[in-house]
C-alpha cells in the first residue's frame, strides 16, 4: 500500500505574526517554521502506521520553495520513504491542490493524506481540492482509520458529534486530533533522512485564483477591567449593561 | 446571476449556522442587485422557512443516494442546481461538511474560494471579503480573481436576522449517481450546545485540578445556557473530550462571550479563542498571561468564585 503525504511549512505556533510590504506580505523575520502539526503529527504518523502494518511506503510531497527542504527532511526523519517538492512558492491553495494532483496522477498511490488544515492560512481547502482533481471521495476531519484489505472505515468528527463510514479503494484524507500520536525522530532516522531520495519537480501551469489584498492585526485590547471576586454581581452587571453579551 | 446558498439539514432540520448562511447570501445578493436561491438536500421540515431570511425561493432536493453525506455525489448535486439557477457566488457553512464540499465545487465550477469568511464582502468595485487567518492572530482581506465564487462562513459572523416571510419549495429529484462513501453510523452528543455554535462559554483549564471537580463549570454553564470547553492540557489527560479542546490544535471559536477559568492563556489557546467578542478570566495567579487578552478579570480561588458567579447569574435571570 502506498500512501502519498501532503506536508506544508508554517510558521511555529508560538510564532508572532507581523507584516510587510504595507501590509500585503507575511513578515518572515526571526521566525521559526516547521511543519504543519496536523500534517505531521496525525497525517504523517498514521500513514507510516499503516505501511508498518500492511507493507509499503510513504512519499511525501510539498509544494514550495528550496528553503522548505527542512520540513521535508524531517519528514523523511520521522520514517517517510521519499519526498517530492514541487518547486514553486504558491500564491493560492488552487496552486497547491493543482500540482499535488498532477504529481498523483502520474504515480500510482492508494491513499493520499493531509492535516486537516493548515494553522497559518486555517483554509481546509486543498483536500478537497485534490479528491475533486483526483475524483476521489474525500474523508475529512478523520480521527480514526482503520484499514481491512480494500475496505476502510473511518471515524469523522463532525459539529455536535461524529460518523463512521466505509469507504472501499482509493480516497484523499484529511487528518484531525486522535488520528494518530506525535513522533519525534530519533537519531538514526534523522542520518537516514539525509541520503533518501528528495526529488525536485518543476510545478504545472496554474494561475491564482484568489489573492490577499491586505492583512490586518487585531487591535489590542483596550485593557482588562479587574473585579472584586466577592462581587459577582457587579461582574453579571457589566456583562449585561456594558459588554451586553448576556 | 444570482447567489445560491446551500443551507445544511442534519437530521431534516436547520440549525442556526444555516440561517447564518441564508442571512449572509441574501445580503450579498442585495448588494449585488441579485436575488437569493437557497439549495437544501434530503428531507427538510419547513425548508420554505428560509424566506423568512431573506431568500427568494428554496430547492429541496431528493434522491435515493443523497440520504447520508458523501462530498463526491453533494458536490455533483449543488454544481447542477448551481449551474441550472445560473449563480456566480455559493455560499455555504464552514462546518465540516461545507469544508468537505468548497474546495470540490470550486474545481468544478472554476471558482475561487475563500473559505471561513467572517464578515460581509466589499462589492464596490470588485468582490474582497476577509477572513481571519494565522490561528486567529490577524486577519486577512481577500480578493477572487475569478467570475465565479465559493464561500463558507465561519459561525456567529452574522446575525441571522428574520423579517420576510416564508416561500415556496420546489421539489427536485436528482440521481447522479452513488458514492463510494457509505456511512455506518452518526453518533450525536447528547444535550447541551454545539462547541463551534455557542454564542456563551465556559471553559476551563489545569486549575480544576481533576475531572471530578467539573461539577461547578457545568452548573455556571448551565445557568448561562452556554457550552463548555476546555484547554489543550485537559483534552491531554483525558479528564474532557477532545471535541472540547479549544486552541490553535482544537477547535477555533469566536462565542460572545468565553469565560476562562482555571486556563494561564498560551498563545496556542489564545489562537483558538481571541476572536470572542468578550473574554472573562478567573484565575487565581494575577500574573496569568490570560489577563492581557482579558477584557474582565477575577483574581481568586475558582473554586469560591466559579460557585458565586453562578448564584449571581442565577439571580439575575430571575429578575
Amino acid at each position: 500500500m502506498n500512501i502519498l503525504v501532503c506536508i506544508s511549512k508554517t510558521p511555529d505556533t508560538t510564532a508572532k505574526i507581523s507584516f510587510k510590504s504595507d501590509d500585503t506580505e507575511y513578515n518572515s523575520d526571526g521566525v521559526t517554521f516547521i511543519m504543519n502539526p496536523y500534517d505531521e503529527w496525525y497525517a504523517l504518523v498514521r500513514a507510516l502506521e499503516i505501511t508498518e502494518q500492511n507493507g509499503g511506503s510513504v512519499t511525501v510531497i510539498n509544494v514550495g520553495p528550496a528553503s522548505n527542504d527542512i520540513v521535508i527532511r524531517k519528514a523523511l526523519a520521522i520514517g517517510a520513504s521519499d519526498a517530492v517538492r514541487v518547486d514553486i512558492d504558491a500564491p493560492d491553495s488552487y496552486v497547491v491542490a493543482s500540482n499535488i494532483a498532477a504529481h498523483a496522477k502520474s504515480k500510482t498511490y492508494d491513499l493520499i493524506f493531509l492535516g486537516k488544515e493548515t494553522i497559518d492560512y486555517n483554509g481546509s481547502e486543498v483536500g478537497a481540492m485534490v479528491a475533486e482533481l483526483l475524483d476521489l471521495p474525500y474523508a475529512s476531519y478523520v480521527t480514526k482509520l482503520d484499514i481491512n484489505g480494500n475496505q476502510a472505515t473511518v471515524t469523522r468528527e463532525l459539529e455536535g458529534g461524529e460518523e463512521v463510514s466505509q469507504i472501499d479503494g482509493s480516497f484523499v484524507l484529511s487528518a484531525a486530533k486522535g488520528l494518530a500520536e506525535q513522533r519525534i525522530p530519533n537519531m538514526k532516522g534523522i542520518m537516514m533522512a539525509k541520503s533518501k531520495p528528495l526529488n525536485v519537480v518543476a510545478p504545472i501551469q496554474a494561475d491564482a485564483r484568489v489573492h490577499v489584498a491586505k492583512y490586518t492585526v487585531p487591535p489590542a485590547k483596550a485593557g482588562v477591567k479587574m473585579i472584586d471576586p466577592d462581587n459577582m454581581d457587579e461582574l453579571v452587571r457589566l456583562l449585561h449593561e456594558e459588554a451586553k453579551v448576556i | 446571476m444570482s447567489v445560491l446558498a446551500y443551507i445544511e439539514s442534519p437530521g431534516g432540520h436547520f440549525k442556526k449556522s444555516g440561517f447564518e448562511v441564508a442571512t449572509y447570501a441574501s445580503k450579498v445578493a442585495a448588494a449585488l442587485n441579485t436575488n437569493a436561491v437557497a439549495v437544501v438536500i434530503g428531507k427538510v421540515e419547513n425548508a420554505g422557512s428560509l424566506g423568512q431570511y431573506g431568500i427568494s425561493k428554496v430547492i429541496q432536493v431528493n434522491g435515493d443516494s443523497l440520504v447520508n453525506f458523501d462530498s463526491q455525489v453533494f458536490t455533483k448535486v449543488l454544481s447542477s442546481i448551481y449551474q441550472e439557477v445560473g449563480a456566480n457566488t455559493l455560499i455555504m457553512s464552514h462546518t465540516a461538511n461545507g469544508k468537505s464540499m468548497a474546495g470540490r465545487l470550486a474545481i468544478r465550477l472554476n471558482a475561487g474560494c475563500i473559505s471561513g469568511v467572517n464578515a460581509l464582502p466589499n462589492t464596490s468595485g470588485g468582490f474582497t471579503v476577509s477572513k481571519s487567518v494565522y490561528s486567529g492572530k490577524a486577519t486577512a482581506t481577500y480578493g477572487i480573481n475569478t467570475p465565479d465564487r465559493v464561500i463558507t462562513v465561519m459561525g456567529n459572523s452574522i446575525q441571522p436576522q428574520s423579517t420576510g416571510s416564508a416561500v415556496d419549495v420546489e421539489n427536485k429529484s436528482l440521481d447522479l449517481g452513488g458514492g463510494k462513501v457509505k456511512v455506518v453510523e452518526v453518533k450525536s452528543e447528547e444535550g447541551g450546545v454545539p462547541l463551534p455554535e455557542a454564542e456563551l462559554v465556559v471553559s476551563a483549564g489545569r486549575g480544576m485540578k481533576g475531572p471530578e471537580n467539573w461539577g461547578i463549570i457545568e452548573d455556571l454553564a448551565s445557568a448561562l445556557g452556554a457550552a463548555t470547553a476546555c484547554s489543550r492540557p485537559v483534552a491531554d489527560a483525558d479528564w474532557r473530550p477532545h471535541h472540547e479542546h479549544v486552541g490553535q490544535t482544537g477547535v477555533a471559536i469566536r462565542p460572545n462571550l468565553y469565560i476562562a477559568v482555571g486556563i494561564s492563556g498560551a498563545i496556542q489557546h489564545l489562537a483558538g479563542v481571541n476572536n470572542s467578542k468578550v473574554i472573562v478570566v478567573i484565575n487565581k495567579d494575577p500574573e496569568a498571561p490570560f489577563f492581557k487578552a482579558a477584557d474582565y478579570g477575577v483574581v481568586g480561588d475558582l473554586f469560591e468564585v466559579v460557585p458565586k458567579l453562578t448564584a449571581a447569574i442565577k439571580k439575575y435571570k430571575n429578575q
